[in-house]
């Protein structure tokens, strides 16, 4: 780069790398903290892209979103802007496991985010590609407090307000921040432009290094034919920083006028929309919606596939990265569950204001003829023409294992990252990652504690924790099955749970957190009152355990018992209750659930105290795992470089078994008591 | 690493054949080669290959003329041995005598004496068996009989281990499966995954109950069976109590009983264990005074496992019903819960039998001739050990926190079962599901528990 002779020079406290999903979320919790923040986009056309699926939400990334939102983020406000159709999916199910999806209109959603970056102050936006990060060694003799001299402390007020009681890790977040021997001190663009900053967010997506694959035909570009970030991963190497290579894909878009709706099945949105923001009005989601539709692969789809799988780039070995097992392309499905005999695919509009048709389900790195003759044979799309082929993309992206749980490198304070970068997959869990990121890279700057959700309290603490300790070997998708505790994590409470994290950093206000601790009171008040108000078998108690096919009480019973009772809701027995006090739906809604499932919700609440327990055993940072005696070989190496701060952290690394962790804390008990 | 040279006599001390002692740690090769001398009188164990035996005399490190035993020396080296550390054992004379200076000329030469169960504790520090065998070792050392030690060693050989390997894998094959439905309903059903998982629910539950009731067998075993006589006087409970105890005449112990605030008297009848309770109070009343020593030993059988009612069957012919059995069946009504068993004793005078409908098992006995004493062995057998024959490989739970983590696993267990009546929704049955899972894997140390160091360092006397 010296040779250029440009000599530009502007100051910003946050550079964002990339304007995704992560990206946007960043620069906004960034800026709207008060911080100068100045966001990097190849294109500007492309902020908020949604690349592949036209959906926002989904088993599991339905609770991302509200946590996001119960959090300040935007994604949540966002589509409930520019939805076209929505869903609560499982309803069927325990409430643990709702989640909300909301299928986009794509060009509306990247539309809205982008106004909404604009309209944001202390934010700049800026096309062009960063092609190099500057830093500077940590000089620890002189500098001993380091992270605390950048300036901030003593101006931000932030809302370190005393109701706010369960802070988070208010011990020992300096370690997060004593072990890096680099810091942040600006970027260089490609255009040789310096920017300083005291920060930097790295969520280059799919972008770094990327090639694009249809069968034998490669292309060096990002998603959608974009351009790809190619310089950004040497100077990050040279930081110490360890690249790998992943690869997801997405399915073709066809063009709507050339599908036969006639035989597909139509799936239409609910009848009455929830919206996924808690602030958004309900009432301002309920509109038109379009319908998605549901057809199938069948045989032929599957022989079709079989012969070409030589064809296939992963199949032939031409890529190198690894896929994600939990969204695999059609190849993998017909490999994988060889005695399917099909596979669901749903065709879902891109937009309003477009025909194109997103086959979701068929996701293919196959070549173009190949692909055309496959979906050829999926009924409804017999004479389909293709507007975009399906492809993969293969990028850099980084093991998360650099990172703290505050999604800082552990190797350079300042240097932060989120999203596909860090080896997710899935727009919500990039988004949730950007939050956290923008949210401590302010609180770097700012000299406080970096906010960390745990795994009891959030799918976000989930996402971020299996990103960081576990061995990932393909692109991480946030499933409900990976929450430990979900029936206390529901969509439903996100905002009972973390709206007092959203208020505490700064990015939630006043109002709306006295909101939540006098809802919570009402709740409390309210479970209560079911518990201690009882009702006896009079006949006006018969009669409507009778009109809801109940059976008839011998004795006096609390109305919170007979909650219990599958068929009997909150709703229907008021007419037994009159006592009832008035009361909101998002209060009774709550009310219903922990009564009635107050004792899987005890049990949960035991687990949880199990694994509080093992978080707060901290090990100490100047811990030297080679005076521990008896550790095997693997665990001394994974201790030693993953250098984990509690004893429950230690136990999820790959690599440390159970019995490591008692050596562990029977090498901690004895050195406390010496 | 943490490892100060240890040594102990690694086998009973007494006037037996071979004597062991182990020494076990980093020095452990350099200070038995300091008191070690081959045939040819030179120190030879420096650099031996691991897993060798050597011939030669231990000697008085001062006098190396002087002779201590003659003996053989096997050398283990770390990590394969049974502390994964390095492991000499000297095989000598079996004399306690000889023993005992051979263990001193060890410590002598810069060993230091291991304290119980400290072997254990390395070779549980190290890696080389799991809580539940570590655990069992420590069974073994303070084990009682031959019974108690045979499960002991059956647990220590990775039975328990196993066993609840089998069932937590099984367990998590299911949660496996709700979980994977719950992400990809698609591809996995949970059609008539319900009816499925209520059977193994069954077989599970009755795997667990099978390893509690062997606890309370393992605990008799372990500890012995707490058994108290009552009879009136000149019921025969003395010379009941002689034939106990001349039967075999290993009194092993006399403990003040700490929670029983009793005297007990252990004694072996093949491979039972009783602990006879009071049995001091039983001979002085028999001793001094004409009057039924029921109060007092109403107290004792408070604490009993079994009440062996003796009862003088001699009376049975002259007397009515009522005076062979006073007091006999309202203190059988006052202990119910106790197992009991009926001695009709002195059966060589009358064979005469009362027409009683006791509540226990009668037994024809007498004191005097031995007649039915081997019955009530094999009844006391019955009771107490069923299902776990002494020569068969049954597996035993005979530690207290292993029993306790049963339990919670089987609550748990039952939590599931209830879900499924109820028609909960799958997802809730991971919950408990998941409880069941990990308390059974806190037997085997397989999931952390909260109180593992705590439990660590009490059990092995850690951080002295």
């Amino acid at each position: 780069m010296d040779v250029l002779k440009n000599t530009l020079c502007e100051n910003y406290d946050v550079v964002v790398i990339g304007a995704g999903h992560a990206g946007c979320e960043a620069a906004l919790a960034c800026a709207r903290l008060g911080l100068e923040t100045i966001i990097f986009t190849v294109s500007v056309d492309s902020i908020a892209l949604m690349p592949c699926n036209p959906n926002i939400g989904g088993s599991s990334k339905g609770h991302l979103v509200r946590e996001i939102d119960a959090l300040g983020g935007e994604m949540g406000k966002n589509i409930d802007k520019t939805f076209i159709q929505s869903k609560m999916l499982n309803v069927s199910k325990g409430p643990a496991v709702h989640s909300l999806r909301a299928q986009a209109d794509k060009q509306d959603y990247a539309r809205s985010m982008r106004k909404v970056l604009e309209s944001q102050e202390h934010l700049t936006i800026k096309q062009g590609e960063v092609c190099e990060i500057l830093w500077e060694n940590i000089d620890k003799n002189t500098d001993p407090n380091s992270i605390l001299t950048n300036g901030y402390s003593d101006e931000f007020s932030g809302n370190s307000d005393e109701k706010v009681t369960n802070g988070y890790n208010s011990d020992n977040g300096i370690s997060y921040y004593s072990s890096a021997e680099k810091r942040i001190i600006g970027v260089r663009s490609y255009t040789g432009t310096t920017y300083k900053c005291k920060s930097v967010i790295i969520c280059t997506g799919t972008y770094l290094n990327a090639r694009c694959l249809c069968g034998e035909a490669i292309t060096y570009t990002g998603p959608n034919g974009l351009q790809a970030a190619t310089h950004l991963s040497d100077s990050l190497k040279a930081m110490g920083i360890d690249l790998r290579r992943f690869k997801t894909g997405t399915p073709a878009r066809m063009d709507g006028k050339t599908i036969d709706y006639s035989k597909l099945s139509e799936q239409k949105g609910d009848e009455r929309v929830i919206p996924f923001s808690f602030s958004t009005d309900p009432e301002s989601v309920q509109k038109e919606q379009v319908s998605c539709w549901l057809t199938y692969t069948n045989e032929e789809t599957h022989n079709i596939i079989r012969a070409n799988l030589d064809r296939s780039p992963i199949y032939a070995g031409i890529i190198e990265g690894t896929g994600p097992r939990y969204c695999p392309s059609i190849e993998d499905k017909v490999v994988k569950f060889s005695d399917k005999d099909r596979h669901q695919v749903f065709l879902e509009p891109e937009g309003l204001y477009t025909d194109e048709v997103y086959v979701d389900g068929m996701s293919s790195s196959l070549p173009e003829d190949v692909q055309q003759a496959m979906y050829r044979t999926v009924p409804g799309l017999e004479n389909c023409r293709i507007v975009r082929n399906a492809y993969a993309i293969e990028y850099d992206c980084i093991n998360a294992k650099q990172l703290f749980n505050s999604l800082q490198f552990k190797n350079v304070n300042g240097l932060f990252a989120a999203g596909q970068f860090n080896g997710s997959s899935g727009y919500e869990e990039a988004a949730a990652q950007g939050l956290i990121a923008g949210i401590n890279a302010s609180m770097y700057i700012l000299g406080r504690e970096p906010l960390v959700l745990d795994r009891s309290e959030s799918y976000i603490g989930v996402l971020i924790d299996d990103l960081v300790t576990k061995d990932n070997r393909e692109p991480y998708r946030m499933m409900t099955s990976k929450a430990e505790y979900r029936l206390l994590l529901r969509q439903d409470n996100a905002d009972l749970r973390l709206r007092k994290y959203g208020y505490k950093v700064g990015l939630i206000s006043r109002e709306t957190f006295d909101e939540i601790c006098e809802r919570e009171k009402l709740i409390a008040a309210e479970v209560d009152r079911l518990k201690n108000t009882f009702v006896g078998a009079s006949k006006e108690v018969l009669t409507f355990l009778e009109s809801v096919g109940s059976t008839p009480l011998t004795t006096g019973v609390s109305l919170a018992s007979l909650l219990g009772r599958p068929e009997i809701t909150y709703e229907n027995m008021s007419v037994i209750d009159k006592g009832r006090p008035v009361l909101d739906k998002r209060v009774t809604d709550q009310v219903e659930i922990e009564v009635r499932y107050e004792g899987y919700i005890e049990r949960q609440k035991k687990q949880v105290e199990h694994f509080k327990k093992m978080e707060t055993r901290k090990i100490p940072a100047d811990i030297d795992y080679d005076e521990v005696p008896s550790l095997r070989i693997e665990a001394r190496q994974k201790l030693k470089e993953f250098k984990p701060l509690s004893i429950g952290q230690a136990s999820r690394l790959s690599g440390v078994s159970p019995a490591d962790v008692s050596v562990l804390l029977i090498y901690l008990e004895k050195r406390n008591t010496h | 690493m943490n490892s100060e040279t240890i040594a102990a006599i690694s086998t009973a001390l007494s006037e037996s054949g071979i004597g062991i002692i182990r020494v076990s740690g980093s020095e452990a090769v350099d200070i038995v080669n300091k008191i070690f001398v081959s045939p040819g009188g030179r120190h030879i164990l420096k650099d031996v290959a691991s897993h060798t035996i050597h011939y030669g005399f231990i000697v008085d490190p001062r006098d190396e003329s002087i002779h201590i035993d003659e003996c053989l020396v096997s050398v283990m080296l770390s990590p394969r041995s049974f502390t994964a550390e390095d492991v000499v054992e000297i095989n000598c004379h079996g004399g306690v005598f000889v023993v005992k200076k051979v263990l001193s000329t060890v410590l002598s030469a810069g060993a230091r004496l291991a304290e119980p169960g400290e072997f254990s504790k390395r070779a549980f520090l190290n890696g080389r068996l799991d809580l539940s065998e570590a655990e069992a070792v420590m069974d073994v050392i303070s084990s009682k009989s031959d019974s108690s030690l045979k499960a002991s060693l059956n647990q220590l050989s990775g039975n328990i281990s196993s066993k609840i390997r089998d069932i937590r894998k099984d367990i998590l094959y299911n949660i496996a499966f709700i979980e994977s439905a719950l992400d990809d309903p698609e591809h996995i059903s949970l059609d008539g995954f319900s009816e499925k998982l209520y059977g193994l629910l069954e077989v599970w539950l009755s795997e667990i109950d099978k390893l509690i009731r062997s606890n309370d067998s393992g605990r008799f075993l372990r500890e012995g069976i707490g058994t108290v006589l009552l009879g009136k006087p000149n019921a025969g409970k003395s010379s009941v109590m002689n034939l106990l105890l001349g039967e075999d005449r290993a009194i092993v112990t006399d403990i003040a009983g700490t929670t029983r605030d009793t005297l007990e008297e252990y004694i072996r009848l093949d491979d039972i264990g009783l602990n006879l309770i009071d049995t001091a109070g039983i001979r002085d009343t028999d001793n001094a005074v004409e009057q039924i020593g029921v109060e007092r030993a109403r107290k004792a059988a408070e604490n009993a496992d079994l009440i062996i009612y003796v009862v003088d069957n001699s009376e049975a012919d002259s007397c009515n019903v009522s005076d062979v059995t006073i007091g006999y069946l309202d203190i059988m009504k006052e202990f119910s819960d106790k197992k009991g068993i009926v001695l009709l004793n002195k059966i060589d005078i009358s064979r005469d039998l009362p027409d009683i409908d006791f509540p226990y098992p009668v037994i024809e006995f007498s004191a005097k001739t031995g007649e039915g004493f081997e019955r009530l062995k094999e009844t006391i057998s019955d009771m107490f050990y069923s299902g776990i024959k002494n020569d068969s490989d049954e597996i035993v739970i005979t530690n207290m926190r292993h029993r306790q983590c049963l339990e919670e696993s089987r609550n748990s267990l039952i939590n599931v079962r209830n879900s499924l009546d109820n028609d909960m929704e799958e997802d809730f049955l991971s919950i408990d599901l998941m409880d069941a899972y990990s308390s059974l894997g806190k037997i085997i140390g397989e999931d952390i528990d909260d109180d593992l160091a705590t439990e660590i360092f009490s059990k092995f006397c850690l951080g002295k």
